[in-house]
């Protein structure tokens, strides 16, 4: 079954090699927060010391005699000079960290008004990303942007809640159907990275993963046109019309759901389907290059029994040579 | 707390609670407190069981980074079951219900609650709760997470009316109880018992009353709206049909948060009690720690929406729930600070009560902490809804709560049950739970911190180091627990027969018989002193010398 461990879902290499390089900080907002963050670590630890050490010294001090005899204890019941200060101090840094927590997360939530638009869309279980000032630019799965630049991502949902989260840039929001959410960010450090799903959408939550590349201002839109591009190119590899069906396959996400082994996901697998007769919601169906299309564009009209009507329409969003070239690709898992 | 006087004449024939009355339906029908409490200390013990195998299953499947065991339906229906089983059979009426139901009327020198037959319609109706929620398991399970998000639980197939009914039963189960405990903290203290003399668990169950009475209510009404939203197809949640999905978040966090409070205060409330009475030394800050616990109580109520700071809700709402959350932060460092300085100038013996009671507060501690930084807007924004936010709940719920039960159970054992256990075991079982606890949800700190999503079957392979050690600690912690469970369940057999006071304790439950009688107390108790004088205590002004 799918498992990010595989990454076929975005066909890329592992994202890094070591946990902690899943942690740079790469956005202006993860370099400023990490100094809040560090600070933050600093005087929780200060106060777990004092906190325990002291417990632990009483512990021993005030031990029951080895004899088994418990000796006289202190009649102390309360002090009013103590108890002031043991509430006065917290309340003061408790002051200081939401203070400097609210500084920061207005500017978190603050974006400039020379942000470049970028539209998000989640669904179970792929992220959509659309470019709306670079004509015909939209990525599945993948987020392109120029190191340098704001970039301002409004997002919504076509199923379920789910959230955008980009570790590196210490950044996440919601991603809501029926509204939308806005995210901003200024990428600082060139490079490759994971961006997750965290809010639990389903089955295949855990493998609605994607990743952020972040190139050189100049170099960004030539990349990513050359990235948004999904077309029969033999310069990658495309020697039939299958084999430009199955960069469709993994690059449109569907492979989350339909497997191609025979094991059962979310989806029916395509292990034998073309000419498959199955039992449909509107009756029996045999599966030919009409009922691949129509489930394509509308899949949840005739859906197979069995499975709940939860894939979302790819109307818009997949062109004529990128279908049939993906019926060829179906005709050979056989 | 002294009784009025003692009585010399023999009261030794009367039969304890346990078998005052014999046969099954003398259980089933009965209207005293502490059989019930025995009753319901039997159910939640066992729904902690089957949601800590679940607990298992959850931890060994993410031993490695690809899906192995489970597949992804399944897994998620385990970590649902395990998190809605724990929170709505377990923790909410662990403590209040089981020992809150024993031990309430014995501290306050009362025959019984204030509306026993009450009492007992409480557990049926936990009991039918249970039942719609097994049901909802043997019926395709539930894979929604034990917080019912919408649309996606008004959207997936498996059986979510079941289960929220069985959670809208439960929670009758849980306004009943408090409403009674209630009215019995006000109307039923012994003589002479002032608001001032009450001990600390007892104020600490009345503030949990308080709040089960108040926000249960807003629980009910929004899982019948899911329930109207699904059954009749009237959108209120749902975009899809004119609803907002996030109006449910506002609604079940309204009730979910206080329910937060509802599961630690008892344990604070039985971490006062331990801590006295095994250092033979009055509680440092009686009022602080009885006042804050009402402060927790009622701030408890405005804190919901720092569950919804990435949620899309506006910056200025976000920003007021977390100044509010912060608030709760001083309260709850005061009855920290309290019980640590309640170990000085003591006499602290070591039993495993006791241990409990000391790795509690290390525990809590790191809980109360963690919750820090998920209060700071800026950092939450990083850290929700990925581990970390998993391990500080488990810090406070699993470090909290549950070790402090685990504790108070040892406590009050030779009470409840008449028998004492096995110090020794009991000592190793402690150590057992503590490092399992330890090792189990410390590195989870780690993995949020990295990034690590809730809720994932499979994950990048650069957390599995990570993963795999707290899978370990895990079973170390499972080994703990059937451990105790082990030494607890021989002792009823081959225990030694318990004294009526084995820790010296003062407050009114020590000063009957083990286990008391059907009626608690041969004569009304009269009350003279405070909760917390020993006899120990050295009131001969100025002369208490700390040990060299």
């Amino acid at each position: 079954m799918f498992g990010p461990a595989e990454s076929t879902n975005l066909g890329t290499p592992p994202m890094s090699d070591s946990p902690w390089s899943l942690l740079p900080a790469a956005s202006t907002n993860a370099e400023a927060l990490d100094t809040l963050y560090i600070f933050f670590w600093i005087l929780c630890g200060v106060a777990l010391i004092v906190a325990i050490g002291a417990q632990i010294y009483l512990m021993i001090k005030y031990r029951m005699p080895a004899n088994g005899i418990h000796r006289k204890t202190s009649p102390l019941t309360h002090n009013g000079k103590l108890e002031f200060w043991w509430s006065a101090i917290p309340t003061v840094f408790f002051v200081i960290l939401f203070y400097w927590g609210e500084v920061d997360y207005m500017k978190q939530v603050t974006p400039p008004s020379d942000a470049i638009d970028v539209r998000v869309t989640g669904q179970k279980w792929s992220w959509t990303v659309d470019y709306p000032a670079v004509p015909g630019a939209s990525l599945s799965n993948e987020l392109i942007v120029p190191v340098g630049v704001p970039m301002r991502l409004t997002m919504t949902s076509t199923d379920v809640i789910h959230s955008f989260f980009i570790p590196v840039f210490r950044l996440k929001k919601d991603v809501v159907p029926g509204r939308y959410t806005v995210l901003w960010f200024e990428a600082t450090k060139e490079g490759e990275y994971p961006l997750f799903c965290t809010e639990y959408c389903g089955d295949q939550h855990s493998g609605m993963i994607g990743k952020v590349l972040v190139v050189k201002a100049e170099e960004y839109e030539a990349i990513l046109k050359e990235r948004s591009k999904l077309e029969y190119d033999e310069t990658k590899g495309d020697k039939t019309q299958a084999d430009f069906g199955r960069r469709v396959y993994k690059r449109m996400g569907c492979d989350s759901c339909h497997s191609l082994d025979g094991s059962n996901k979310t989806g029916p697998t395509w292990k034998g389907i073309y000419g498959r007769t199955e039992a449909t919601s509107a009756g029996s169906v045999t599966v030919d290059d009409n009922y691949i299309r129509e489930s394509i564009l509308e899949p949840n009209k005739k859906v197979v029994n069995g499975y709940a009507p939860q894939m979302p329409a790819f109307a818009g969003r997949l062109d004529d040579k990128q279908i049939t070239a993906l019926i060829e690709f179906m005709k050979e898992q056989k | 707390m002294t009784t009025a006087h003692t009585h010399d004449h023999d009261h030794g024939e009367e039969p304890n609670y346990l078998v005052a009355k014999r046969g099954l339906m003398s259980w089933l029908v009965t209207v005293d407190h502490k059989r019930l409490g025995v009753m319901y200390g039997v159910a939640v013990l066992f729904f902690f069981m089957v949601a800590g195998i679940l607990a298992i299953a959850v931890r060994t499947e993410l031993f490695t980074p690809d899906q192995d065991f489970f597949s992804a339906t399944t897994y998620n229906q385990l970590f649902t079951l395990h998190g809605a089983l724990m929170v709505f059979l377990f923790i909410i009426p662990s403590v209040p219900a089981a020992l809150g139901n024993f031990l309430l009327p014995l501290m306050l020198g009362a025959k019984d609650v204030a509306f026993p037959k009450l009492n007992l319609l409480s557990f049926y109706i936990y009991s039918a709760a249970s039942i719609f929620l097994i049901y909802a398991l043997l019926t395709g399970g539930l894979d929604t997470g034990w917080t019912f998000y919408t649309p996606y639980s008004t959207s997936t197939g498996t059986a979510v009316i079941a289960a929220t009914a069985g959670v809208f039963v439960a929670g009758f189960s849980s306004i009943l109880t408090g409403l009674n405990f209630v009215v019995t903290v006000h109307k039923m203290r012994a003589p002479g018992m002032s608001w001032n003399r009450m001990p600390l668990f007892v104020w600490a169950i009345y503030a949990t009353a308080v709040i089960q009475v108040l926000a249960t209510p807003v629980l009910a009404i929004t899982l019948l709206l899911l329930i109207i939203e699904r059954g009749l197809g009237i959108g209120i949640f749902d975009p899809a049909m004119g609803g907002d999905p996030v109006l449910f978040q506002h609604f079940f966090w309204f009730y979910s948060h206080p329910a937060v409070y509802i599961m630690i205060l008892p344990g604070f409330g039985i971490i006062s009690e331990l801590i006295t009475v095994h250092s033979r030394k009055h509680i440092f800050g009686y009022k602080a720690i009885a006042l804050s616990s009402v402060a927790i109580a009622i701030i408890s109520f405005l804190v919901w929406g720092h569950h919804l700071f990435v949620s899309g809700q506006s910056e200025l709402v976000g920003v007021i729930f977390s100044f509010l959350t912060f608030a709760v932060g001083v309260p709850t460092a005061i009855k920290v600070f309290s019980w640590i300085a309640t170990l000085y100038g003591g006499s602290i013996q070591y039993n495993t009560a006791m241990w409990y009671a000391m790795a509690f507060l290390w525990t809590f501690t790191v809980g109360g902490l963690t919750g820090l930084p998920l209060s700071t807007l800026a950092i939450d924004v990083h850290l929700h809804d990925t581990y970390f936010v998993v391990a500080h709940f488990h810090y406070v719920m699993v470090g909290g709560t549950v070790i402090a039960f685990i504790g108070g159970i040892h406590h009050w054992w030779p009470k409840i049950t008449g028998k004492m256990y096995n110090e020794a075991a009991g000592k190793v079982g402690a150590l057992l739970v503590f490092i399992g606890f330890n090792v189990t949800f410390l590195t989870q700190f780690f993995l949020g911190h990295q990034g690590m999503p809730r809720r994932y079957y499979a994950y990048l392979p650069e957390y599995q180091l990570m993963h795999q050690v707290s899978t370990v600690g895990s079973w170390i912690l499972a080994v703990g627990l059937f451990w105790t469970l082990g030494y607890l369940v021989t002792s009823l057999f081959n225990g030694k027969k318990a004294p009526s006071n084995p820790w010296g304790g003062v407050t009114l439950e020590w000063q009957t018989q083990s286990p008391p009688i059907e009626h608690n107390f041969h004569d009304q108790p009269h009350v003279y002193t405070s909760p917390y004088d020993f006899p120990e205590i050295d009131k001969s002004a100025g002369n208490f010398h700390p040990p060299a």
